[in-house]
């Protein structure tokens, strides 16, 4: 038998039982192991285990497109790169920050006040470092996906606006969901969604927004993608169809170069807009990227407030063109007769105070008080209607209120009441303020839309149109302010006049052959004469025109306001034209071109023809 | 010798636990995978579990006296055999297939190695016959048990080469190891892990990095320190009651790291909790106080040693891989004992439990 396999040794069960005791002792030490992660720190890892899973990648669904009338794009979108920032490990993030300085050109402190400011957000959120990213950038993070884990691609939609700044005041712009926004609408919005700001972008937000996609992978803790899970297409935001003729937008933008102002176009019989123009303006492309700082602070604090969308924010006094809410209120109210005659020697006095004329017009009648724009005329009028019948016809004829046109921020603008005055100013109305409100000066303010549909009320017969952009807008709602048809027409021939007769305010230069081209001219005063003297300096009129054609039922009627730009007849006629002439010359299947001097027939005596009968409207 | 062993004798009760083990072993690998493209494994974890029982009963056929009669000739071939597969290893290192093969082989020899150890030192330790181990059997035993751990290192393959270890340091335990060289192994084991900390550029990369990821597990995380890292997450994350059978999101979606074999207790930790882990370790212990009853009941010291070598390894497996799994100890790739997928590491559980089995079923035999 071999030595070991003797069996004269006792087994060590002392020994035994301390190696259970032992064994024991790690079981046990062993469960606490377990219970400090799964119980003590379970919520922790719970936190890192959401995280690790699955993660939600938008993509992003474009907005929808904006056409003109003709189906023109005015505004698109394409796919760019948004280069992003894991922020999920902060050590791997500070070593890497030099070596992205370096290749993407953002400087550290940027980054890291980017990151600063992004503290407050969940750390699986990255931040947006570079929003364009260009060809060279996508090479970078591709190129070192191994080294800087950190970076991360994200396929995005920008706003393109083909024309740049052409019509960008009305189409507005786009840019990052306000903190406000997304409060109240905590389901629809996400930090970082793009939604209209502004315009016509943010009317329609809720059409042209798509439905984002959703790429749903696996990610590891420092969330490099491990596989895709599924895949939910993006829907895109459906396109809209605005009234805007592109044509005529492009005629009135080129006339506006250089000038300030604004130009509204519309359709006189549904109050589609084919074109509306606000200068100074601003090129929406460069809010489609996030929009530096500085920039912006530049656009909205800029005086010459390049963000306001005149056409419907700029509120003003209409200068003379008001002077055909008098003539209507003279006639319709029947007040005074509509034979009244006033003798104008270039200035007339009120209350103790000389009211200015530019001329001297000698014996007016309403017909030559409009086509040479006669102020001591009006004064008159004014006068004898008081401010409250003023103020009874305007505010009928769509002014002081808004006409509803369906962009943001539409301005109300104001027709001064006694009750105005006294609810504001604490003080009686002062008769002699009704002189100046006669004339389209002092207190009452209007915006170009709402004269342009004036315009067209007193033409048509009282119908208030309702403007709008979207081509097939539903639930439109006409306004009605009937008015006589002997109203209409003697209050028409003047306009018809001013455009048409030699002593009209526009001297017959921007007469149309074959078309009724009419319109009311206004210069008005910026500031009363009293400030312009106490600031020792002539400030330059602001010109209007408001034309339409043809001169009963218009087709067509366009407001221009140039800002300092002076006589309306000089300013702002010309180019109100020129809109008109290009819709006759699309109408007659011409090519419409800004008018020249050939266009314009030669002046001379043309007598309105005193009936335009319905059938040549056909 | 009158009588033969009987079934009777076997240990229904041991059987039962590693039952029980296994098949929760069983469950949870089919948890971790039956969603991948890896569906299916259960049934090979289950064929390899029948084929192990098999070898149980066949290896408890065979005298454990006889096996130790013939200890220097399976210390020689164990030995032989973990050379040739270094040769032939390192011959075929060009072609990438034949490493996968030879790294099968080299598994399963060193798998055999850890039941000729057993077998060898039990015989060693039973022949000292004192109850104060001498220092030449101390140094004697060194070098038994670290020829082949340098030769598995070699592999290379440092879980392996380390789980022989204890078989020693058990089996010393049990022989009487004096306090005195007790203490200087201690303190020499202390003064060794900075020495091999110097050494670590002789070590093979994978291997720096894996200590290095343990001392820094933030710095790096994609390698082990991220599995260490993913490994707590599904732990921590499965808190008390854990998140259902096959509802562990990290181990569903596949960021517990080979979550069917090595990290398998962490899919588990996750799907079933801290409750789970009680169970389960709990079973283990139990196994373990089982194998130490049986190690007490033993007819001689011989028997004993086979036992509790046998008690040393899986005791050793289940501590270092729990204690991985929780980030306790750098991943070293050992497996948790009966639930871990792995033919061979299966295979080799149940070899040894057939040689416990061998020793009870002869306690009462003369």
């Amino acid at each position: 038998m071999p030595s070991w396999n003797v069996n004269d040794q006792k087994i060590p069960q002392g020994r035994l039982a301390l190696f259970s005791y032992l064994s024991a002792a790690f079981v046990i030490f062993l469960l606490v192991g377990f219970w400090k992660l799964q119980v003590v720190q379970s919520v922790h890892f719970a936190d890192l285990a959401e995280r690790n899973g699955i993660r939600s990648i938008a993509i992003i669904a474009p907005r929808g497109t904006m056409l003109d009338r003709e189906g023109r794009v005015l505004v698109d979108s394409y796919p760019s790169f948004s280069i992003l920032l894991l922020r999920d490990n902060p050590k791997l993030l500070e070593k890497s920050l030099p070596q992205i300085e370096d290749g993407l050109g953002i400087a550290k402190e940027d980054l890291l006040q980017q990151l600063d400011a992004a503290k407050a957000e969940p750390k699986f959120l990255p931040v947006i470092i570079k929003p364009a990213a260009s060809e060279a950038d996508i090479a970078f993070v591709e190129s070192h996906r191994a080294d800087l884990p950190v970076l991360e691609l994200m396929m995005v939609q920008r706003r393109r606006y083909p024309h740049g700044d052409m019509l960008a005041n009305t189409i507005g712009y786009v840019g990052e969901v306000s903190p406000q926004d997304m409060e109240k609408n905590p389901d629809r919005y996400r930090p970082g969604d793009i939604v209209g700001k502004a315009g016509l972008e943010k009317q329609y937000n809720e059409q042209i927004v798509g439905t984002d996609g959703m790429r749903r992978v696996v990610v590891n803790s420092v969330g490099k993608v491990m596989r895709t899970l599924d895949n939910v297409e993006a829907i895109p935001g459906k396109p809209i169809q605005l009234t805007i003729d592109e044509d005529l937008q492009q005629i009135a933008e080129t006339d506006f170069a250089n000038k300030e102002g604004a130009l509204i176009a519309m359709d006189a019989r549904t109050g589609e807009v084919l074109a509306m123009v606000s200068r100074p303006t601003f090129d929406p492309n460069d809010f489609a990227i996030r929009i530096p700082n500085q920039e912006w602070a530049q656009l909205n604090s800029d005086p010459r407030t390049p963000l306001l969308n005149r056409a419907i924010q700029a509120q003003l006094a209409p200068g003379s063109v008001f002077k055909v809410v008098m003539a209507t209120a003279m006639l319709e109210s029947k007040a005074i007769p509509a034979s009244y005659t006033a003798f104008c020697p270039g200035y007339a006095t009120f209350y103790g105070r000389v009211f200015h004329c530019d001329h001297a017009h000698g014996s007016v009648d309403l017909h030559k008080g409009i086509v040479a724009s006669c102020d001591v005329y009006f004064y008159n009028v004014g006068k004898m209607l008081g401010i409250d019948r003023i103020d009874q016809y305007a505010f009928g004829l769509g002014l002081g209120r808004r006409t509803g046109i369906d962009l943001p921020g539409e301005e109300a603008g104001l027709v001064p009441s006694e009750d105005w005055v006294e609810r504001v100013n604490h003080h009686k109305w002062y008769p002699g303020s009704t002189i100046s409100v006669s004339i389209g000066q002092g207190a009452v303010m209007v915006t170009p839309i709402q004269l342009a549909r004036m315009i067209a009320a007193i033409a048509n017969g009282g119908t208030l149109i309702p403007p709008h952009l979207m081509k097939n807008a539903t639930d439109l709602k006409s306004g009605s302010f009937p008015l006589s048809d002997d109203t209409v027409q003697q209050v028409t021939d003047g306009m018809w006049g001013v455009v048409n007769e030699p002593d009209g305010t526009t001297s017959g230069l921007v007469r149309l052959q074959n078309i009724e081209f009419s319109g009311k001219t206004g210069t008005a005063q910026v500031e009363g004469f009293d400030l312009q003297k106490k600031l020792g300096k002539k400030l330059k009129e602001n010109g209007w025109f408001v034309g339409y054609a043809p001169r009963r039922n218009p087709e067509i009627v366009v407001a221009a306001l140039v800002q300092a730009g002076g006589w309306g007849s000089t300013s702002a006629a010309p180019i109100v034209r020129d809109v008109v002439k290009a819709y006759y010359d699309k109408k007659n299947g011409h090519t419409p071109q800004p008018s020249t001097a050939e266009n314009i027939p030669p002046s001379g005596v043309v007598r309105p023809a005193t009936q335009v009968s319905g059938a040549e409207r056909q | 010798m009158k009588d033969r062993p009987r079934i009777q004798d076997f240990d229904w009760t041991l059987l039962g636990i590693v039952g029980a083990i296994s098949a929760i072993g069983v469950l949870e690998i089919y948890s971790s995978t039956h969603a991948s493209g890896m569906a299916g494994m259960q049934w090979k974890q289950l064929m390899w579990i029948a084929i192990g029982l098999a070898g149980m009963l066949l290896i408890s056929r065979i005298d454990y006296h006889t096996l130790m009669d013939q200890a220097p000739t399976l210390y020689a071939v164990g030995i032989a055999g973990l050379v040739v597969v270094l040769v032939i290893g390192y011959s075929r290192l060009g072609a990438k297939r034949w490493i996968s093969l030879g790294g099968l082989v080299n598994l399963q020899v060193s798998e055999i190695m850890k039941l000729i150890i057993i077998i060898v030192l039990a015989r060693y330790f039973a022949e000292v016959r004192t109850d104060r181990l001498a220092l030449s059997d101390l140094v004697k035993i060194g070098i038994l048990t670290l020829i082949p751990v340098g030769l598995i290192l070699k592999q290379p393959d440092l879980g392996t080469a380390m789980v022989l270890v204890p078989v020693a340091v058990v089996g010393a335990f049990f022989a009487g190891i004096k306090w005195k060289h007790a203490a200087v192994g201690l303190v020499l084991i202390a003064l060794l892990v900075p020495l091999g900390w110097n050494m670590r550029r002789h070590l093979k990369p994978y291997q720096q990095q894996r200590i290095q990821t343990f001392l820094h597990p933030e710095e790096d995380q994609r390698g082990a320190g991220y599995q260490i890292l993913q490994s707590e997450i599904a732990v921590g994350s499965g808190g008390f009651w854990g998140k259902g059978f096959g509802k562990g999101s990290q181990n569903q979606l596949g960021f517990v790291p080979v979550r069917y074999s090595d990290f398998i207790l962490a899919a588990l930790a996750e799907e079933q909790g801290f409750i789970g882990v009680c169970l389960v370790l709990l079973l283990y212990l139990g196994l373990i106080l089982r194998l130490v009853d049986n190690a007490q009941k033993a007819k001689d010291r011989a028997g004993m040693y086979v036992v509790m070598g046998v008690t040393a390894i899986l005791g050793f497996h289940v501590l270092v891989n729990a204690s991985m799994v929780i980030g306790y100890m750098p991943v070293t790739g050992i497996p948790l004992p009966l639930m871990s997928y792995g033919g061979s590491a299966t295979a080799f559980v149940f070899l040894a439990l057939g040689l416990v089995m061998n020793v009870r079923m002869r306690r009462f035999v003369n």
